[in-house]
């Protein structure tokens, strides 16, 4: 039997998990309410913001590097959105879901042209990896900081969205998107709006998991991008809230199971068996809005 | 009209035979050149587009589960047909494993086709409730819980864990993959021409009107789930015995992906665009933009930026224009017909007389 400390720090690193599965869910989360479509680059986008740390870090000091990375990784979500999305608004939506699905493929492919399919180091942020020990357990300060940093990031965009006007041209154009249309909200500007959160809170989540990981592969992106969506789903998908528990449980569950050797090969599977169930017993999710199907 | 048939008839037996004598040549002269693997490949993956279009492009039901249930196929076919003298060094870490019996190949293919259904009939009934992308997903993490299972320790004795798979009956012709592909799509088209194909493209256009036509729709689409998944597991037992070894972990998402990107390339809704992209994807990637991987010097010219990756990138920046202008794919939702290519030559041909007159008028 493992002591209490055992599972607190299990907990914690689920915490952790979690927390960047939410910064991820989110970007899942608002482009799905807006443009109900499953942006399948959003894990790539998150990987390519890895290797921009990589290079750019190896160039300059954090201080820039950091900004910097984030800047590009934005860049980078709101050209995919103007390249690949918008020339097929008008198409169905499974055309855009390809779109989506070959933008995936060829980011991964050109990380792995650029790197040469190897995976790189991920520089050292002192800051963040440095060990603390906390009520005698021995933890990084990263594990504290990744959820701290996370809930006050979600406590912004949610001010964002319920207070400012962007918010609300949003909220509307998630409601009703030929309507708010009408209603002469730009819809363009809005919907590049969600890619710069979405890509910006990718970047942070990025930072933050490579930072405690190590090394970034080309591939790399996909688990974290699919289990973030599956969060979104369970949280109910357009609902920031919702995204974010529903994070932290898979982030909770998925570290318990990795400690318990002869179920550990289930942890990506757990999260899919999730989503499964969900689907069929709460298909708007936990706190997601009923949408009733027009003719 | 009759005479028409007559002679679409006869030049589809001509070209066949041409197909025959091309497969039995390269079979006998170039049984291991380059050309002989891009042929059986792109076979095998033209089996498995067109399964896949019968979902996505024919009922309008966008499952990602494809290699989920291509695994199911190659691994149910090798377990069955690994000769017992071989076992206990296949499955070496788990005693030889409980499987002792070799059934003939056949038998073994047929069987890959059958246990995917199963799994597909009982994964299927809930799952196809879903809309569009929830459906997509869904399918998409089942195949990631079967890869997952067949992986597990527990299951080692029947599924090998993640060890490989292999020794188990295997085709020596080039002809075989044709063959097998060649009577399930022609299945499949035959399928499709009938009542069943016309409800499931009734389906596909509009779910609601098509209910209300009387179309059984939970029916109508498990039968398209169940078929469809029938072919990718006699398509996945076929590229087991292509790459003569089976691993789980081959059988990724990736794999999903590459599979919807060719349908994507043919057509969505044409058999013919799908087999004509399997071909053209297979041999792309395979042999004719090798060369782009290749750093030495062409002309004299040394091009730096050509290194390992790069054929990769340039195929994913094509397919990204074919997604983005050319929505269609190469075949677009028509089929291949001798009277389609007849007309088309007969166009160009007056456009070039209406031209030539027009120069010699003035």
């Amino acid at each position: 039997m493992h002591d209490a400390a055992y599972y607190i720090q299990l907990l914690l690193s689920g915490v952790t998990v979690g927390s960047l599965y939410a910064l991820i869910a989110i970007g899942y989360t608002m482009v799905y309410g807006i443009l109900r479509l499953i942006n399948f680059a959003h894990g790539d986008i998150f990987m390519m913001a890895g290797f921009f740390m990589v290079y750019i870090s190896a160039e300059c000091s954090l201080a820039i590097a950091v900004p910097v990375v984030l800047i590009l990784t934005v860049i980078l979500g709101v050209a995919i959105e103007k390249a690949a999305y918008k020339p097929l608004r008008t198409a169905p939506r499974m055309s855009v879901m390809i779109s989506a699905i070959g933008v995936s493929y060829l980011l991964q492919n050109l990380a792995n042209y650029i790197t040469g399919g190897i995976a790189r180091a991920y520089p050292d942020i002192p800051f963040l990896t440095q060990v603390m020990n906390v009520g005698g357990l021995n933890i990084k300060r990263i594990t504290i900081v990744t959820p701290i940093l996370t809930i006050a990031l979600v406590a912004v965009l949610v001010i964002l969205i319920k207070k400012t006007k962007v918010g609300m041209a949003m909220r509307a154009v998630s409601r009703d998107f030929e309507t708010s249309q009408l209603m002469g909200i730009k819809i363009n500007s809005v919907i590049s709006m969600t890619f710069v959160i979405g890509s910006f809170l990718a970047g942070v989540a990025s930072i933050l998991y490579f930072a405690n990981y190590g090394q970034v592969s080309p591939m790399i992106g996909a688990m974290p991008g699919l289990k973030a969506f599956v969060a979104a789903v369970f949280g109910g998908i357009g609902s920031i809230p919702g995204a974010v528990i529903g994070a932290f449980i898979i982030g909770i569950c998925e570290s318990f199971i990795k400690a318990n050797e002869t179920i550990a090969v289930f942890s990506n599977a757990f999260t899919f068996a999730l989503l499964i169930v969900i689907l069929l017993c709460k298909p708007n999710g936990l706190f997601g809005e009923k949408l009733t199907e027009k003719v | 009209m009759k005479n028409n048939k007559k002679r679409n008839l006869l030049l589809s037996l001509i070209l066949a035979a041409v197909c025959v004598a091309f497969l039995l040549y390269v079979d006998k002269f170039q049984h291991y050149s380059m050309l002989a693997t891009v042929l059986k490949k792109g076979a095998i993956y033209s089996l498995v587009a067109v399964s896949l279009n019968l979902l996505n492009g024919f009922t309008g039901l966008f499952s990602l589960g494809q290699a989920g249930f291509m695994m199911i196929g190659a691994y149910t076919y090798s377990i069955l047909t690994i000769p017992v003298a071989e076992r206990a060094g296949v499955y070496q870490y788990f005693d030889g494993g409980i499987v002792q019996i070799c059934l003939p190949m056949i038998v073994g293919l047929i069987l890959a086709g059958i246990v995917p259904t199963i799994f597909a009939w009982l994964i299927g009934k809930p799952v196809l409730k879903l809309k569009s992308d929830y459906l997509a997903i869904a399918t998409l993490g089942f195949a990631e819980i079967m890869r997952a299972i067949i992986q597990w320790k527990q299951v080692g004795p029947l599924t090998n864990a993640s060890n490989l798979l292999k020794k188990f009956a295997n085709f020596d012709s080039i002809l075989f993959p044709f063959v097998v592909s060649a009577l399930c799509i022609g299945f499949i088209v035959l399928l499709i021409n009938s009542t069943y194909g016309r409800a499931f493209k009734a389906i596909r256009d509009d779910e609601i009107a098509a209910e209300a036509m009387g179309i059984n729709l939970a029916k109508h689409k498990i039968q398209s789930f169940l078929i469809s998944s029938f072919f990718a597991g006699i398509g996945g037992a076929l590229l087991a015995m292509f790459q003569s070894s089976v691993q789980a972990s081959t059988f990724t998402s990736t794999m999903t992906y590459e599979i919807l990107l060719i349908v994507v390339i043919g057509g969505i809704g044409s058999i013919t665009g799908s087999i004509i992209g399997s071909f053209l994807y297979i041999a792309c990637s395979e042999w004719w933009l090798r060369f782009l991987d290749d750093p030495s010097s062409y002309l004299g010219v040394n091009i730096p930026f050509m290194r390992p990756g790069f054929r990769m990138l340039v195929f994913s920046v094509v397919i990204m224009i074919v997604v983005l202008f050319f929505r269609k794919g190469i075949m677009g939702d028509r089929e291949f017909s001798w009277d389609g290519i007849i007309n088309f030559f007969k166009k160009i041909f007056k456009k070039k007389e209406k031209t030539a007159k027009e120069v010699s008028s003035q």
